[in-house]
């Protein structure tokens, strides 16, 4: 698949201050998107993954670099009449009605005046707004706003989709909604950037990742690739065998209802501990192996 | 296209506004008010009821552009709904135009309301429709879109409260400007009459759309000062809007 966003060498800085003083935000950031994958961008606040976004969506001029989607520079109309964009903590009209709002979002893209109206019925039924249609968004619940911002990003069949934090605010039926509608936005064959702190999320859904970290990216690449299949340890939950016993073989982590969750390093160990339950005529209720995940590769780097 | 959509939805936010109605009230109420005035002054009623209507027109409708006109763009940024606009397929100008437009027509129709009311006002005393005010009202509106102008430069770059005071200073100069020419033919040569010369040249001029005067009076008006009010109507108005988008053009949404 060929690249649907080059960033090359971005660099953005603000002065703060009372005497103005130059911070750097973003300090090269080169990356690529190809075309039909979720990308994922990750970062903790303040990395610069919203600079990024706002440099590419043209809202903020960076100081250096390029920056180049469809092989179109980033500021012509080509370019983005090809994206849609969900802003973090999205702020709309609040005197339009849901489907006023969706209405004049078809008036600035290349939305087809005879199917306007179905359109915007059909993405109020996507994210399920469809009984709001004629709600003023003052009334709109930090949910319902994060949803008619992806009705908006989306309503122009958008070929590259940037997200940021569109899980923020939602509940978990709503995340899970979300998440269904990102992954049939992929097999639609359409590309998303996504940026948000919720790693479980990314882990899920997304194909490739880059870790931002003070303005600059630290690892990138196929999920797959980043972390580790290896075992790192396995939970066995057990009853029935005195918690002494346990003692040397692993990590006691909690006791409850005569339960003892036991976190279990060496795979010895694990036979021993099934051994001991058999002999005690104790119970095993689960044994998990964990894998490295998102959060622990995200983790392990940002500490360096 | 998109400058019409931009215009639309800032005519649509504007009448949900409770300012304007607020001052639109206060307008009606003032223009009522010359009939009082008139009855307790001393001359031609009549005269007195053009003229302090048309004042009143003039007045509130500055108003309206500064208090609406300096909150427009500002807020947009405040507010970030510029974020969602602007990632559209949009330029930057067609944005501010399209603000600017809409906030336009949005004057039109109030200036039209209070027009309605002032017209009729006086239609109850001559009964007859004196057309002629039109002419009045027609360079009260010209001048109202070039405060609109001034209003949407300042709030390319400035909070609303401090375009405010820019703007309401800019209408009071542009009111005054005009006694610096009396000022230039009294004054000695020298560095003062070059200063006040300069200061005439570049300060606006708002009295080029003042004829309540001529109008109220029945006096004629050659049609070579009616262009020159409609060119420096427009020139004006389109310098301001020129200098609002490069600032705009240039700025980043933090």
């Amino acid at each position: 698949m060929a690249s649907v966003l080059k960033i090359d060498n971005l660099h953005k800085s603000f002065k703060v201050g009372f005497i103005p003083k130059k911070k750097n935000i973003l300090k090269g950031i080169t990356l690529e998107v190809e075309g039909g994958e979720i990308f994922g961008y990750l970062g903790p606040n303040g990395a610069g993954k919203t600079t990024t976004l706002k440099c590419v969506l043209g809202l903020i001029f960076p100081d250096k670099g390029q920056i180049e989607i469809f092989g179109h520079p980033y500021l012509s109309l080509r370019a983005k009449e090809r994206l849609g964009y969900l802003p973090e903590n999205p702020y709309f009209y609040d005197y339009l009605t849901a489907s006023e709002f969706l209405r004049f979002c078809t008036q600035l893209t290349l939305v087809d005046k005879k199917h306007k109206e179905d359109k915007i019925l059909h993405y109020l039924k996507l994210v399920g707004l469809e009984a709001s249609a004629n709600l003023q968004l003052r009334k709109f619940s930090r949910g319902m706003l994060q949803r008619i911002g992806l009705a908006q990003a989306l309503i122009h069949e958008p070929e590259l989709v940037f997200l940021d934090e569109p899980l923020g605010g939602l509940d978990p039926l709503g995340r899970k909604e979300i998440r269904d509608i990102i992954v049939r936005l992929r097999e639609e064959g359409k590309t998303v950037f996504l940026c948000s702190h919720i790693l479980q999320d990314i882990e899920m859904i997304c194909d490739r990742v880059a870790i931002i970290l003070e303005g600059e990216i630290i690892s990138q690449g196929k999920l797959q690739d980043l972390i580790s299949e290896k075992i790192l340890f396995t939970e066995i939950i057990l009853s029935g065998v005195e918690i002494e016993k346990l003692a040397g073989l692993g990590e006691s982590l909690s006791t409850h209802g005569g339960k003892v969750l036991l976190k279990v390093f060496e795979q010895e160990n694990i036979d021993s501990v099934l051994k001991l339950v058999q002999a005690e005529k104790g119970k095993v209720h689960s044994l998990v192996p964990r894998t490295e995940t998102l959060e622990d590769f995200f983790v392990g780097r940002i500490k360096g | 296209m998109k400058i019409r959509a931009i215009a639309a939805n800032t005519f649509r936010e504007a009448i949900r506004d409770r300012i304007l109605y607020l001052l639109l009230f206060f307008a009606a109420a003032s223009i009522i008010f010359s009939r009082i005035l008139a009855l307790l002054t001393v001359g031609d009623r009549v005269k007195i009821i053009k003229d302090v209507g048309l004042a009143s027109l003039s007045l509130f409708g500055a108003l309206m552009a500064i208090l609406m006109g300096t909150g427009l763009v500002y807020k947009e940024i405040e507010k970030k709904t510029i974020y969602s606009i602007l990632s559209k397929p949009i330029h930057r100008y067609q944005f501010l135009l399209g603000k600017y437009f809409g906030l336009v027509l949005t004057l039109f129709v109030m200036l039209a309301l209070m027009s309605v009311i002032f017209l009729a006002l006086v239609f109850f005393h001559t009964f007859s429709v004196e057309w002629t005010l039109l002419v009045a009202i027609f360079y009260i509106f010209v001048e109202v879109c070039l405060i609109t102008a001034v209003a949407i430069l300042f709030s390319c770059f400035s909070t609303p409260i401090l375009s405010s005071i820019f703007s309401l200073s800019f209408y009071l100069i542009g009111h005054l400007s005009w006694g610096l020419e009396t000022t230039i033919q009294k004054i000695k040569p020298g560095f003062g009459k070059v200063l006040a010369q300069v200061l005439y040249t570049f300060l606006p001029d708002l009295e080029n759309f003042n004829f309540k005067t001529e109008i109220v009076h029945g006096l004629s008006i050659p049609s070579n000062i009616h262009l020159y009010s409609i060119l420096y109507g427009f020139f004006y108005s389109a310098f301001l809007l020129g200098l609002a988008i490069w600032i705009f053009r240039k700025r980043d949404f933090i």
